[in-house]
């Protein structure tokens, strides 16, 4: 997220601290404390000419009859870590998700479960980050919905967001769309989300702060498209890192797919966490990292743009699909060659 | 270094496990240098073809450290060797080695009532006889995962009215830590906290080996980071006494090609020396405070390894003064006695006598996902580094 955003937005709490410090049960009641809620906090932060509607659903008219729809769920720990925080995650999560389908993310919704007790203030923050994301990204919250459950019950706030995206293009952009000879690229150096969580929940400091890449990715995803990229494919690389999303595609698609490890951007400091705690930055969660795989004719072209853009730039060629067992290989740093597994287990627990 | 397994090339290493939290916020991470240099793959190659150029005869060199065989299979480091060099993956993973009847003691207290259990975090998943840590917590048992066993020390101090145990694993690299942590819970007159000592010494495994009758293994490579706090005096007379040369050796793929250079060197002289080649990190006399805090604490004992059985004087006990935080004592489990399953050939896995892909289990009725036994659960399992970077 970009930081001069975070500076425009020095709005107070519209709900004051004296009156209500904490979030109470009521305040998801239905009653007059939830109608305060919504009218002082979320209509200032969310207003847009459908919530303005104020009916029990959205009504929305879309300019084409190819939608992506998509939902996801945040419970990420910490609620704030270097670089982001669970609101602007809620966002660009699901933005991210119409995004890698090539859709332009239009509306969201947006529900809160919230535990009794939650600092209001950290509510507020959380529905600021939420807005600013949702402007950045350039979606509207189009519905949301507020529950709160008894202290104990939940762990502060919990997040849903589900998306809804207008599908422009003729592309086939999906796994069964990969060729063997297209060829891999990646956005940018890998790790920096997991890291950053793991840091703070851990408290370790380093000599630079490891911020999270969390990021709306449909800016750049309709740079390559909209210059007429034949895009094959397109993931983002949340939770079990690139590993586990190229294992996916693998296993979906039946190609084979050959990475170059050297070629995988890896900050130093992430690296260096990573040796510290453990981790092999190949699995570690990113929240602003995808894989556009492209034919090789396109690759360069498709590169460029992506090296042009906010979002890409130390994007790089990382490596190529071929006929073959549905397998992910690796050419490691040595010049041997393994396997790279999908992740067994959790390697670091609840990131998003 | 928790568990051995932080096999960083920084000369400079801070392990996680010997800093409090409350510390941990005031340091400032340098950045990690020395990674990619002993990641190199021109000085890889060099090395490779230095080994084939004095490499005559056949040899059986077994790397000890699960921090090892980790590096060695995800680099693909065996690749490089000649034919009939052939690494034997040895008993250096603690999560591997601790008994079942010890899971079974940890399972049985993370279940009790008012207890908060803590663990190194890839302990969670090693299968007991009838569930593994994990499915306790998913039950409602207070399981948590941590990096250091002070932290579990300071989950005691704030809750006064609950019992807190720590599952205290590993070889002598943690064992500094969780020695701390039991001296300064007694300093502090801590009541409500014990551990559940699961301790093991490398050297008495690696005599242990070399005293078997099917013994392959002509050369050692030894643990660094165990070497990094004992020193590596112990192992002259085990050089000696079996005529194995041995190598204190590190964990990045350099440090690995170099000792197998040195042992084999050594192997094709007909010497049997021991040798440190990581000398960046580990001195000879080992780190004084922390042997100093480790036999304040423990005291050698008798300990069953997973799959290989009782090896006497092969673990650390907690010694009569401190006798108080034995978890085991505490919850009246010291009578527990678990026989291990028949199925799964860990033990023949640990000591060398059979490859990973070599069980008819592997890769079908147990993966990671369903372990049968400890060695394909950890990260430094023979058998989990097989599946994840072979999958032959």
């Amino acid at each position: 997220m970009d930081s001069s955003l975070h500076s425009e937005f020095t709005l107070q709490c519209p709900i004051p601290i004296s009156e209500y410090p904490n979030v109470l049960l009521a305040h998801g009641g239905g009653g007059k404390l939830m109608h305060t809620l919504i009218s002082k906090m979320f209509s200032t932060a969310f207003t847009n000419d459908i919530l303005l509607q104020e009916h029990d659903s959205a009504q929305i008219e879309l300019p084409v009859s190819k939608i992506a729809f998509t939902t996801d769920s945040y419970v990420v720990k910490p609620l704030f870590f270097p670089g982001s925080d669970i609101g602007a995650l809620a966002v660009n999560g699901t933005v991210n998700d119409l995004a890698m389908s090539g859709a332009k993310p239009l509306y969201l919704s947006l529900g809160l479960i919230i535990e009794e007790g939650f600092a209001m203030e950290d509510l507020w923050r959380v529905v600021q980050s939420i807005s600013m994301a949702a402007k950045a990204a350039g979606v509207k919250i189009a519905t949301g919905d507020t529950k709160v459950v008894d202290k104990g019950k939940g762990d502060g706030i919990f997040v849903n967001t589900s998306g809804v995206g207008v599908i422009e293009h003729n592309l086939k952009i999906s796994p069964k769309s990969i060729q063997p000879g297209d060829v891999i690229i990646l956005n940018g150096d890998l790790g920096r989300h997991g890291i950053a969580i793991m840091a703070e929940r851990e408290g370790l400091e380093f000599e630079h702060k490891i911020l999270s890449d969390c990021a709306p990715l449909n800016g750049i995803v309709k740079e390559i498209i909209d210059a007429g990229i034949n895009v094959h494919c397109l993931r983002d690389l949340t939770r079990g890192g690139l590993s586990s999303t190229l294992n996916e595609l693998v296993q979906t698609a039946g190609i084979e797919i050959t990475i170059d490890e050297t070629s995988v951007p890896v900050h130093e400091d992430v690296q260096g966490a990573c040796e510290i705690l453990g981790f092999d930055p190949m699995y570690v969660a990113n929240e602003g990292k995808f894989i556009a795989i492209v034919p090789a004719a396109d690759a360069e072209k498709c590169l460029n743009i992506m090296l042009a853009h906010g979002y890409g730039k130390e994007s790089a060629i990382i490596g190529s699909v071929s006929d073959g067992e549905a397998i992910v290989k690796l050419k490691s740093r040595i010049g041997t060659m393994r396997i790279l597994d999908m992740l067994s287990g959790e390697q670091l627990p609840r990131i998003c | 270094m928790l568990k051995g397994r932080r096999k960083s090339a920084n000369q400079n290493l801070i392990t996680i496990s010997t800093l409090d939290s409350r510390l941990r916020g005031d340091i400032k991470w340098n950045k990690l240098k020395f990674i990619d240099e002993y990641r190199d793959k021109e000085a890889s190659l060099k090395y490779s073809s230095l080994i084939n150029d004095i490499t005559t005869k056949k040899w059986n060199i077994m790397e000890v450290c699960g921090g090892q065989t980790h590096s060695i299979v995800k680099f693909g480091i065996d690749e490089l060797l000649p034919e009939g060099v052939n690494l034997i993956h040895g008993p250096g993973c603690p999560v591997c080695v601790t008994s079942l009847e010890l899971i079974d003691k940890s399972i049985e207290i993370a279940s009790r009532e008012n207890v908060i259990f803590c663990s190194f975090g890839d302990m969670l998943r090693v299968p007991g006889s009838k569930k593994d840590l994990l499915q306790v917590k998913a039950e409602g048992g207070d399981v948590r995962m941590m990096y250091s066993p002070l932290d579990a020390l300071k989950i005691a101090r704030e809750n006064p009215d609950k019992e807190v145990v720590f599952f205290a694993v590993g070889f002598e690299t943690t064992a500094p830590a969780n020695a701390m942590a039991v001296y300064q819970a007694k300093a502090q007159g801590l009541k409500n906290f014990s551990i559940l000592v699961s301790h093991v010494l490398v050297p008495p495994a690696m005599e242990a080996i070399l005293s078997s009758k099917s013994n392959l293994v002509q050369g050692f490579l030894a643990a660094g980071h165990v070497c990094a706090v004992m020193g590596y005096n112990e192992y002259f007379p085990l050089a000696e006494k079996y005529k194995v040369p041995i190598v204190v050796t590190g964990f990045e793929p350099l440090d690995i090609l170099q000792g197998i250079y040195m042992c084999i060197k050594q192997l094709e002289e007909g010497r049997h020396e021991v040798e440190n080649q990581y000398a960046r990190v580990v001195n000879r006399e080992g780190n004084q405070s922390a042997m100093n805090i480790v036999s304040t604490v423990f005291k050698v004992g008798t300990r069953k390894w997973r799959g290989i059985g009782e090896i006497p004087d092969s673990g650390l006990v907690l010694q009569d003064d401190y006798i108080d935080y034995d978890a085991s004592l505490k919850f009246g489990l010291a009578e527990m006695t678990v026989e291990e399953p028949k199925e799964c050939i860990s033990g023949i896995i640990l000591q060398g006598l059979k490859k990973p892909h070599e069980c008819e289990a592997f890769g079908k009725i147990c993966t990671p996902e369903h372990p049968l036994g400890a060695t394909m659960v950890s990260n430094e399992g023979a058998c989990a580094a097989y599946y994840r970077y072979r999958k032959v």
